[in-house]
């Protein structure tokens, strides 16, 4: 099965730093792809340059099997890549039916819309009512600020965008990094909705009771490339932090095996 | 999931999605106040002068609205339009160019010192008081310089037309600038409520990243909104040829700091992407209403500016306080 995003040999050198390393990527339809990495691993830049954020100075990436050449971050929307930044991208001030459809707002049509630019904001409020209804969000009105809804209620908000514009992927960065355990918990939730739906989720964590809570399978990064992808069905957390910290490897075929050297800094190389 | 209807909000809820409401209120206030307290004030030649002191700062107060929204802020914005103004009339005046062509080239020149002013502060990212304090001082210089120590009078009757009245009912006086303003006002309300430019006005104003993640062109935004503030900055170099038939290098040395004022009183906040243009009028109204008011009480000048800054500060202290909960 083609998958539906691929990235092959992705590298990408800052000065002197490469932070990107020849990293192969693969997401399959339906599933929920977690990445996680230690910091400074570099998940970070391969989640940006599969979301268009950064340009990779070599490396193929793949759309459904397509070669494409991604210039910012609107190509991958027009891509159908939806990226939910870790900082959400909301405009607080602004209500919620504006935020779902800011910079893509609907006009009315006719005269109205066209050459009065009258926006349908009727219409809009309403779409987004309707995809947060169909996620599960209880958010009692389309009109009230974002500012006024609390940490995880915003992470609905922006995840419910990316479900609501994203055709092939959603990509997640830490989406529970800053909520409480029950805010958590329904964002894990709404994860795998999205997932049911359809739509096939990457979602990078720090958090690994997160992890193997939704995930279907784990992308492993070190050192700049992916070191292994493992199910947790079959995997356990320790292996996988083993895998992550580089005194684990996974061997050719598919056995995970101890580093001689045990504690690895990344100092070292 | 949730089956509840769309819900009307709370008083406050309303009245910080509404920002204009605060202002409206006070406005009646103190019509009310000035109204008892002096004879003269509510009467019906009163309160068209009133509206009439207003028109230039409050056009201006539009402009300065706009670039307040998309956090910046505008100090050049009276020195901009004195220049229109002195361009327009020595035009008229020593070249012998029709009003309508001096009054587009007067407009042109003001809208090519707001796309200056835009251009620097979004390709050299400097901060806009920076950027405007220089301008202002340029832009006063330049000013003077063409004026050669001079003012002009106008004659012409086009250039002049703002300031010509219709009386409704008989008796009281409209001119043909308040119509104008109003027209304006309602146009730029329609369009930062009602049109994707505006809501990208504001986003940009309240959270610029946010904004470029969504696929705003930020700069693109920020340069067009100092553009159009640059014609509604010649646009009140209109207005104020009409008040005055005289252009003058020394006129509204205090103009920028005004426009801010009814700014600010309006409910805007300084910090962007929170406020109106119509709670702009509405503040534009009540510095002119305070300051007609305290002059029939008998108040001194000086009084009614320490009455508009005291305006000033409560505004914004109230601005905070009911912002308090949420930041």
């Amino acid at each position: 099965m083609t998958p539906v995003l691929e990235g092959v040999g992705l590298v990408k050198r800052y000065g002197r730093v490469t932070a990107m390393d020849g990293a192969d990527f693969d997401l399959r339809a339906g599933e929920v792809l977690a990445v996680v990495g230690d910091n400074g691993a570099g998940k970070s830049t391969l989640i940006k340059a599969l979301s268009g954020a950064v340009i990779p100075d070599e490396g193929r990436i793949l759309v459904d099997g397509t070669e494409v050449r991604f210039h910012g971050p609107l190509d991958a929307r027009k891509n159908g890549i939806e990226t939910v930044y870790q900082d959400l991208a909301l405009a607080p001030a602004q209500d919620i039916a504006t935020n779902m459809f800011l910079g893509r707002e609907r006009r009315r049509t006719g005269l109205l819309g066209g050459a009065f630019r009258l926006l349908d904001q009727r219409g809009m409020r309403a779409e987004a009512r309707r995809v947060l209804d169909e996620l599960g969000i209880d958010i009692k009105s389309m009109t009230q600020s974002v500012e006024t809804l609390s940490g995880g209620q915003r992470q609905a908000v922006a995840v419910a965008r990316a479900a609501a514009f994203g055709t092939r992927v959603v990509i997640m960065d830490e989406p529970t990094a800053a909520l409480g355990v029950a805010e958590s918990a329904k964002v894990l939730e709404l994860i795998g909705r999205i997932r049911d739906r359809g739509l096939p989720v990457v979602l990078i964590s720090h958090n690994m009771p997160h992890v193997f809570e939704i995930a279907d399978r784990v992308h492993v990064h070190r050192l700049g490339k992916r070191v292994a992808v493992v199910s947790p069905k079959t995997h356990t957390m320790n292996e996988v932090v083993g895998l992550l910290t580089g005194a684990l490897r996974l061997t050719a075929d598919g056995r995970i095996e101890e580093v001689g050297q045990a504690v690895t800094t990344g100092l070292d190389r | 999931m949730t089956t509840l209807r769309e819900r009307r909000g709370s008083v406050s809820e309303y009245m910080l999605r509404t920002p204009a409401v605060g202002p409206a209120i006070a406005l009646v206030v103190v019509i009310v106040v000035f109204a008892v307290v002096t004879d003269t004030f509510f009467t019906v030649d009163n309160l068209s002068l009133v509206v009439q002191q207003s028109l230039v700062i409050g056009t201006l107060a539009l402009g300065q609205t706009l670039v307040i929204l998309t956090a910046g802020i505008d100090l050049a914005n009276a020195a901009i339009m004195v220049l229109a103004t002195l361009i327009i009339a020595k035009m008229t005046l020593l070249h012998g160019l029709p009003g309508p062509a001096a009054l587009v080239l007067g407009i042109a020149v003001a809208t090519v010192l707001g796309a200056v002013t835009g251009g620097v502060v979004t390709s050299l990212r400097l901060p806009p008081f920076i950027v405007t304090l220089g301008m202002l001082t340029i832009v006063t210089a330049v000013g003077r310089i063409y004026a050669a120590g001079q003012s002009f009078p106008v004659t012409d009757g086009f250039l002049g037309f703002l300031g010509q009245s219709q009386y409704l009912f008989g008796q009281l006086e409209i001119t043909y600038g308040m119509g104008l303003m109003l027209v304006m006002y309602l146009g730029f309300w329609y369009a930062l409520s009602r049109t994707a430019w505006g809501k990208h006005v504001y986003a940009v104003g309240n959270d610029p990243e946010a904004a470029r993640l969504s696929g705003i062109h930020v700069r693109r935004n920020v340069l067009g909104v100092y553009i159009v503030a640059g014609i509604i900055y010649g646009i009140a170099a209109w207005q104020a040829l009409g008040r005055v038939p005289n252009a003058d290098p020394n006129a509204f040395q205090t103009g920028n700091l005004d426009s801010i004022t009814a700014v600010v009183i309006g409910g805007t906040s300084l910090f962007g992407g929170r406020g109106s243009v119509l709670g702009t009028l509405v503040g534009a109204l009540i510095v002119a209403v305070l300051r007609s008011g305290l002059t029939q009480a008998g108040i001194d000048n000086l009084y009614q500016d320490v009455a508009t800054g005291i305006l000033v500060i409560a505004a914004v202290g109230l601005d905070r306080l009911s912002r308090g909960r949420q930041r």
